[in-house]
């Protein structure tokens, strides 16, 4: 019994007020003269219907944890926040460099030479808009091997084109005469186009297949779109209708016979992008690709993009557990972890190495509070200090020395004035 | 009763010497009323003369609402739309209507009818009970004259110019009345005027001689008379008109004027004819519009409103043009756009139109720049903290019952900035009871009692000596030598505190004169002599209280009571007054002196032979003016012998004495300075003999000069007075403590050392102000007093002129101060302060009052207050808050930011303080906690609270903006539309309420302890311009994170395993759920007080966003649209959305996170200081620490409590040195 007392102890001394739970319930400090809550008791009960109810609450003394940003609080959280963040950066931008990706802008080469200078004109012409490309594996990809389209200048989340579709008639046959929010591609020749909207209008058209050594490589495209895009938004007894049959043709046309739901392109160009630069899936390639194996792409150029000078791109490309290549993620966490790597190591030298401080103005107003103040942090940080203060407070300045034992040598003093 | 018909018979005229015995008012003949402003006529008792023009005037109605039924509507609404922000919703509601609008017109209108709705009924239940109160006050009942002489009661609101009304004892006057008798023969009246100027004492009103025989009923049968007089006017003291009857005019002044809400006293009934009704009354010509008050963070948010309404129409302006360019240069190009099949909105040929339209579009889009929620919010979090001061059980007065009240709640924030006060006095700073605490006889002390200054000097000395031993510990002599100052100054104990006596008016203790004991003193004749001019030299009645059979004394002043009671507790009763003289029951006789040797035993015998009873003839009375300051009456004791008794300021009784009246001269000087140092009001008293020859002939004098007519006549008596009033022995002094209200100097104290600047605005008499400033420290011995007072002079330019010349001497002086310990005290009285006030002196005074450490202007009317008020609020430009209990204090409670009434015994009266006031206490007290813990409470929630709701909306609605760049300008939002109305409603709401109800810096007593925490408000740390726009910075880069960091993280690549890009609705979300992360981190960053509450709202929020998005993804993909499934299919299995709600609300965050942790290592503030001591419970560990830091952290106050008692501690510091020159010298050596 008497031993852990003594240990008890010992320990408090040895912690001295660095990690004490703090309980503000229990610090009884003296209330001052506006307080009078001990003599209510006694009084009489005869007005006693206005007095207000006592409750924690509604004097606001509920129980509660007031954190605040000690040093040591804050240099281990940056700590901390550098500790988390530089393993994942690492770990992001390696997930980012595993990823295999071949990009192929073709929307140039495609063109004849005799139409480059009127690019326009030959994707609205009826010439053949077939084109081979070779593309060259530089790095072993693993299965599946996804293939994209990118669009440049595209925007599809243009106010007018992002509400031009009507999802209940997407979803139900019933609904299939609601266009009301398609105009202005909602009617053709007094029918009601289903798919109806700009979107669905211009759907992207070109096509691409692969062979690798003269053999044909199979691109799925099933499943490239959201499940439950195909299950719930777009509906099964829904077929196209009407589609394409107007005097401008916009993009691709589909075919009537297929129900929506498994029209996955459609489904997935349905999904508008964000940004006017976007990629889309356009089907899974489901065979490891070797290094240096050449890939030959016949694909059929007919999206006009050379109206507003986009981009078009073919995209292969492979998959980490983060997705696809882009190495910003973790070099945004490398960064931020260094930056609070620094701070707490900037914070730690400011208690630790850093010999004196300079006060600020309103420390001489404040300075008794001060001295208080720093010593605490002294104690905490074992963090020398030199005090700087004026002439006339020798007095407090040897009260301090006496009260908090300022005599180790860790402890400079110096006056000034 | 019999007491009651004796009195009746007193012809009380006969004590007032100068002011009530006039010459006959015949002599000075009528005013002659002439011309504008004196246009009134009054046809007394014929009420009918009154029913038609011209003669009609206003009914006796009041009315003190601000709407009635049909101006409801439109003032309310006008008061409304009066602000910025809600002509903008208006404005913003009108085109939500329009297709134009990317939002539903009800998400717009409901939250503006909401707000505006709340608002106006709150006006609409304020006003509800002003009519009630009106109601009441309208249908009190009153006796008029009928017909024939009969007598009957009729509503107030019915009465008429010109009735006939018969008011009895402790009753209200219903209107302005002419006094035509009373029950006493000589037509004198008691009132009370507390309702008009705060003062508790009574004042006479004398009617007129030739309608003296009007005292009864039946008289009033074929009276008329005819009043010519001035136009109603606000001013109290004055009264101009004439009355006609019977074929005479004479003049009439304003003693013969029983003003509306004042009220009968001491008199049984009075006979009056109302002259001004209603509205036309002084009282409610007095009355100020109340206005409509908002706090000084409200109007600042205006501002902001202006600076983000300017952002707002920036970012849409550059919206619009890039939308207009877009349209006109692209999109002809987007071929999947149909531009060829467009309407206006989107034609390409037709830019300027679509740019146009499309402003409107985005002003609404990026409304979220200018949140209304913010105004719910506040309205929200405004009423919950009203009811936590409701609730605040440590500002429930027991005795009277009263809670706190804030009666509006849109001040509450107000109340932490507080700079000026400005108090009433009666009522609210002192319970207008004197209490005889000390006396000074024949240059001995009489007196154990300590006044409470003393008590607190002792206390702080102690605990200083205490300190000090601690340190100088080895050195026991000199201990021996510092307590040796503890004994010298007061030797208290608490049990005598305890044990305090309960009579009223006296604490005075001493064994040595009480009992009878006196007999044994000395100096017993001297004593004797002191009793009796304390029994005989003053101007009260005495009234038998039946079932004690003890007498109660009205008078005057209180203090005069307070004299009576003393004089009665040492034995000498005043029991009676008659017209010529006084009669004081003895208990003990000087004789009784010559058997003192035989003990204790005898004197209890004596005490009951010597009962008996004696007269003294009353000779003359020579009455107290303030500018006399002081009194004196002529009496001949039963001996035959003739005595002056006199009692007066010291420094005028000190002038009158004789070569060999001086005898105690110095030690009753030192007395008189230590009983002024311990916060005592004294009274010089002295006496001489008076020959009868010698008397006849200043008699004959006085009597001569009393008959004179002329201008000179006032001045001549008070010559002859002067004569008489010469050549004085002093007797001694006296010592009576001015009760204060309980705890008030404790309480000024801390409003000072919280750096609050505290005026005392009263209608009473300068000296009485003075001190009532000494009592509470106000003013302290070595203070400076600077006192502005007006020559009398007839001139009303020179008056200004010299006032205008002390104004700039007195500034000359405070300039040229050099030592760092002085203050100065200003003190003004009313008639003075009209001129100070005039547009062209004003400015100097202000600047004069600034510099003063206290102001006190006595005797200023309900109006001038008002006046001052707005001086101080306008000129200073800070916060002033008014506090006053009487209806006298309106004005002010009105004029200042804010009012606080206190709400004292008398309840709820018509017009009352607490009626107009925003907050109601039951005692000044409690003001501390109302403005150092809930002021400062409410002001930093309020602050904060709304700097985070801007930072939020920025944050949130930039992203908006910004995303539109990359839309080509179109309008188009990135998050789905449900996102965006819950974002306001459910996602971010709860936890800025939280924090804008239960954010406590710092807890409740260390608000008391560290009262200096609360300059945090008048300096307005936390909402000035550098705050305001910080947190807009924050703002700014946080919506860059946001939005760039995931544009980035989701630029085209695929975003999960299973190959799929981020479609609009994937990254909508994704931003929203860093939003709704990264604004929660960062309150939970700004809050330092977390209860559950708090965590519950927080991390609730967090919480209520995944739970929505789970929930909202389940519907039906009709309702959820594109939000369909996105969490569980496509956010939640992807590491990147998760990784990236990571990075976003750290990379969010700390930049704030680093400002703040280096803020609190190199510029804390106050209460980061000491939110780490107690951290680190310093507090507990080392209390004598903590108490010493306490002390030192005050401000350096130069008035209340701590001031005095740190210049009494210099003193007795000084004295010390004194006796020990070398103590001093040791300490720094052995320290060092």
């Amino acid at each position: 019994m008497q031993d852990t007392k003594h240990v008890f102890q010992t320990d408090v001394m040895s912690d001295n007020g660095k990690a004490e739970k703090v309980d503000p319930m229990s610090s009884s400090t003296p209330s001052s003269s506006a307080g009078g809550v001990g003599s209510a008791d006694s009084a009489a009960p005869r007005r006693n219907s206005k007095r207000p109810k006592y409750s924690k609450f509604t004097q606001q003394e509920l129980p509660a944890c007031k954190p605040i940003l000690t040093p040591r609080w804050v240099i281990s959280a940056f700590m901390l926040v550098s500790i988390v963040f530089i393993p994942i950066g690492v770990v992001s931008l390696f997930a980012s460099r595993d990823v295999v990706e071949i990009i192929d802008r073709y929307e140039t080469a495609c063109v004849p030479d005799g139409y480059k200078n009127d690019k326009v004109t030959f994707i609205q012409s009826n010439l053949t808009k077939q084109c081979n490309r070779t593309l060259t594996v530089k790095k072993r990809m693993k299965k599946p091997i996804y293939v994209y389209y990118q669009l440049d200048n595209f925007y599809q989340n243009h106010r007018r084109y992002v509400k031009s579709r009507s999802d209940s008639q997407l979803k139900e046959n019933s609904s299939w005469d609601d266009v009301s929010s398609c105009k202005p591609e909602d009617m053709s020749n007094g029918q009601p186009i289903v798919p109806c909207g700009l979107i669905a209008w211009s759907l992207f058209n070109d096509t691409y297949s692969f062979s690798l050594n003269n053999q044909q490589l199979v691109v799925n495209k099933k499943g490239i779109s959201w499940k439950s895009d195909r299950d719930s938004k777009f509906g099964k007894d829904v077929f196209p209708k009407n589609f394409q049959n107007g005097t401008l043709k916009g993009g691709a046309t589909l075919n009537s016979s297929i129900p929506l739901s498994e029209q996955e392109d459609l489904i997935v160009w349905m999904r508008t992008a964000a940004l006017p630069t976007f990629r889309k899936l356009y089907g899974k390639i489901e065979q490891d690709l070797q290094p240096n194996d050449q890939i030959l792409v016949t694909l059929d150029n007919n999206y006009n993009t050379y109206s507003f000078n986009g981009k078009k791109k073919l995209v292969l490309s492979t998959t980490s557990w983060l997705g696809g290549k882009n190495d910003f993620l973790g070099i945004a966490y490398l960064t931020v972890g260094g930056l609070c790597f620094f701070l707490a190591l900037s914070f730690t030298v400011v208690y630790l190495v850093k010999p004196s401080i300079v006060l600020s103005p309103s420390f001489k107003q404040h300075f008794q509070v001060y001295l208080f103040f720093f010593p605490l942090n002294l104690k905490a940080t074992r963090r020398p200090i030199v005090f700087v203060m004026e002439q006339k407070s020798r007095r407090t300045l040897s009260n301090a020395r006496r009260t908090w034992n300022l005599s180790s040598p860790m402890v400079t003093v110096g006056l000034m004035g | 009763m019999t007491q009651g018909r004796i009195r009746a018979r007193l012809r009380l005229s006969h004590l007032y010497t100068f002011a009530c015995t006039r010459p006959e008012a015949t002599e000075e003949g009528p005013h002659s009323i002439e011309g504008p402003g004196y246009s009134r006529i009054v046809h007394c008792n014929q009420p009918l003369m009154h029913k038609k023009k011209p003669f009609k005037y206003r009914s006796n109605y009041i009315s003190t609402t601000k709407y009635n039924f049909f101006t409801f509507l439109p003032k309310a609404l006008y008061e409304q739309f009066h602000r910025v922000a809600n002509l903008y919703f208006l404005a913003a509601a009108i085109v939500s209507v329009t297709p134009l609008s990317p939002f539903s017109a009800v998400s717009m209108i409901a939250p503006l009818v909401f707000v505006v709705g709340l608002s106006m009924a709150k006006e609409a239940l304020e006003d509800w009970r002003r009519f009630m109160q009106d109601i009441k006050v309208n249908s009190r009942k009153v006796k008029f004259h009928k017909e024939e002489g009969v007598f009957d009661y009729k509503s107030w609101k019915k009465l008429q110019v010109g009735d006939v009304v018969k008011v009895e004892k402790d009753q209200f006057f219903p209107a302005d009345l002419l006094l035509l008798s009373s029950s006493y023969e000589d037509g004198i009246c008691y009132v009370e005027t507390m309702n008009l100027d705060g003062e508790t004492n009574l004042k006479v009103k004398r009617a007129l001689e030739v309608t003296l025989p009007l005292d009864e009923d039946a008289s009033f049968k074929n009276f008329t008379g005819k009043i010519k007089c001035e136009d109603p006017n606000p001013s109290l003291y004055t009264f101009i008109g004439n009355f006609e009857y019977d074929h005479e005019v004479y003049a009439l002044d304003p003693s013969q004027i029983l003003l509306r809400d004042s009220k009968l006293r001491n008199t049984a009934f009075v006979y009056g004819v109302v002259i001004f009704t209603g509205h036309d009354s002084k009282v409610m010509q007095n009355a100020t519009k109340s206005p409509s008050k908002r706090s000084r963070i409200e109007r600042k948010m205006d501002y902001i409103i202006y600076v983000l309404f300017s952002l707002l129409l920036v970012i849409s302006l550059v919206s619009s043009i890039g939308f207009a360019v877009k349209t006109k240069f692209d999109m002809p190009d987007w071929w999947y756009l149909q531009p060829q099949n467009t309407d206006d909105y989107y034609d390409p040929r037709k830019p300027v139109l679509s740019g146009v339209t499309h402003l409107i579009t985005a002003l609404m889009l990026y409304g979220y720049l200018i949140p209304i929620s913010l105004y719910v919010s506040i309205e929200v979090v405004k009423v919950l903290q009203a009811t936590f001061i409701n609730q605040d059980i440590q500002m429930y007065d027991e005795e009277t019952g009263n809670p706190a009240q804030a009666r509006t709640s849109n001040l509450n924030e107000e109340l932490g900035q507080v700079d000026t006060i400005l108090s009433d006095k009666t009522g609210t700073l002192t319970c207008n009871q004197m209490d005889f605490l000390k006396c000074s006889i024949a240059g001995t002390a009489y007196g154990m009692s300590s006044s409470e200054v003393e008590l607190a000097a002792a206390q702080q000395m102690a605990s200083d000596l205490e300190d000090q031993d601690v340190e100088r510990s080895t050195d026991f002599r000199q201990k021996g030598k510092q307590q040796e100052i503890e004994l010298e100054t007061v030797v208290i104990s608490k049990d005598e505190m305890v044990h305090k006596s309960p009579i009223k008016g006296f604490s005075f203790e001493d064994s040595r004169v009480m009992e009878g004991n006196w007999l044994n003193e000395p100096n017993a004749d001297v004593i004797m002599l002191f009793f009796r001019i304390l029994a005989i030299c003053h101007t009260a009645v005495p009234e038998l209280n039946e079932e004690t059979g003890s007498y109660t004394y009205e008078s005057e002043s209180p203090d005069e009571a307070a004299f009576l009671v003393a004089a009665k507790e040492f034995g000498f009763e005043f029991c009676k007054r008659t017209q010529s003289s006084v009669f004081v029951r003895e208990r003990y006789s000087a004789s009784g002196q010559t058997i003192d040797r035989w003990g204790y035993q005898c004197t209890i015998f004596l005490k009951v032979l010597w009962a008996s009873c004696r007269e003294f003839k009353l000779l003359n009375m020579l009455e107290f003016t303030s500018k006399r300051k002081r009194m004196t009456v002529i009496v001949r004791d039963e001996d035959g012998q003739i005595l002056v008794l006199c009692k007066g300021a010291d420094s005028i009784i000190f002038d009158r004495l004789s070569k060999n009246g001086r005898l105690y001269e110095e030690d009753t000087t030192r007395h008189l300075n230590e009983y002024g140092e311990a916060g005592l009001r004294t009274l010089a008293l002295a006496y001489k003999r008076l020959g009868e020859s010698e008397y006849s002939a200043w008699n004959n004098e006085f009597q001569e000069a009393k008959t004179t007519i002329g201008a000179d006549r006032d001045l001549m008596l008070e010559n002859i007075a002067e004569m008489m009033e010469r050549d004085l022995i002093l007797v001694g002094a006296t010592a009576v403590e001015d009760k204060l209200q309980k705890g008030v100097p404790q309480c000024i104290d801390k409003l000072a050392q919280a750096g609050l600047k505290i005026w005392v605005l009263t209608g009473d008499k300068v000296e009485t102000a003075i001190n009532i400033g000494y009592a509470c420290s106000l003013l302290r011995q070595g203070m400076k007093q600077i006192c502005i007072t007006e020559i009398s002079s007839d001139a009303k330019e020179v008056v200004k002129e010299n006032i205008l010349l002390q104004i700039t001497n007195a500034s000359q002086m405070i300039k040229l101060e050099r030592d760092p310990h002085a203050a100065f005290a200003l003190i003004i009285d009313g008639k003075t302060l009209a001129y100070a006030l005039e547009d062209d002196v004003k400015q100097q005074f202000l600047v004069l009052a600034v510099q003063c450490a206290s102001v006190i202007c006595c005797r200023v009317s309900p109006k001038q207050k008002a006046l001052v008020t707005r001086l101080v609020k306008e000129g200073t430009g800070k916060t002033t808050l008014a506090i006053g209990d009487g209806a006298n204090d309106v004005g002010m409670i009105k004029e200042a930011d804010i009012g606080v009434g206190i709400s004292g015994v008398e309840g709820m009266q018509v017009g009352n303080a607490v009626m107009a006031s925003d907050f109601s206490i039951a005692q000044f007290r409690f003001l501390e906690r109302l403005l150092v813990v809930h002021g400062h409470w409410c002001y930093k929630r309020i602050a904060q609270m709304v700097c985070y709701f801007f930072y939020k909306n920025i944050a949130f609605g930039l992203t908006l903006f910004y995303f539109e760049a990359f839309a080509g300008f179109s309008g188009q939002s990135i998050y789905d539309d449900w996102y965006m109305l819950l974002f306001n409603v459910l996602l971010t709401s709860l936890p800025v309420i939280s924090l804008g109800v239960f954010e406590q810096d710092v807890s409740s007593e260390v608000c008391l302890q560290f009262p200096a925490v609360y300059q945090q408000g008048p300096k307005n740390l936390f909402f000035d311009w550098y705050k305001i726009l910080g947190w807009m910075g924050n703002g700014l880069y946080s919506s860059l994170i946001i939005f760039f960091l995931n544009i980035i993280i989701f630029y085209d690549q695929a975003f999960r395993e299973e190959g799929q890009t981020a479609s609009m609705p994937a990254l909508g979300t994704t931003m929203f759920t860093c939003i709704i992360w990264a604004l929660n981190c960062q309150i939970a960053f700004t809050m330092s007080h977390f209860t559950w509450i708090q965590h519950l709202f927080i991390w609730g929020s967090i919480a209520t966003w995944y739970l929505f998005l789970f929930v909202y993804g389940r519907l039906s993909p009709s309702i959820s649209g594109n939000a369909y499934q996105i969490l569980v299919e496509a956010l939640a299995p992807a590491p990147i959305y998760w990784l990236a709600t990571l990075l976003v609300t750290i990379a969010c965050n700390l930049p704030y996170l680093a400002h703040i942790s280096y803020q609190r290592c190199f510029h804390p503030l106050d209460h980061h200081i000491i939110q780490e001591i107690k951290y680190y419970k310093k507090d507990v560990e080392d209390q004598r620490m903590w108490t010493r830091e306490r002390s030192r952290a005050r401000e350096r106050t130069m008035i209340g409590f701590s001031a005095r008692v740190d210049a009494k501690i210099r003193q007795l510091k000084g004295k010390l040195q004194r006796k020990q020159p070398s103590s001093e010298i040791h300490s720094p050596a052995r320290s060092a």
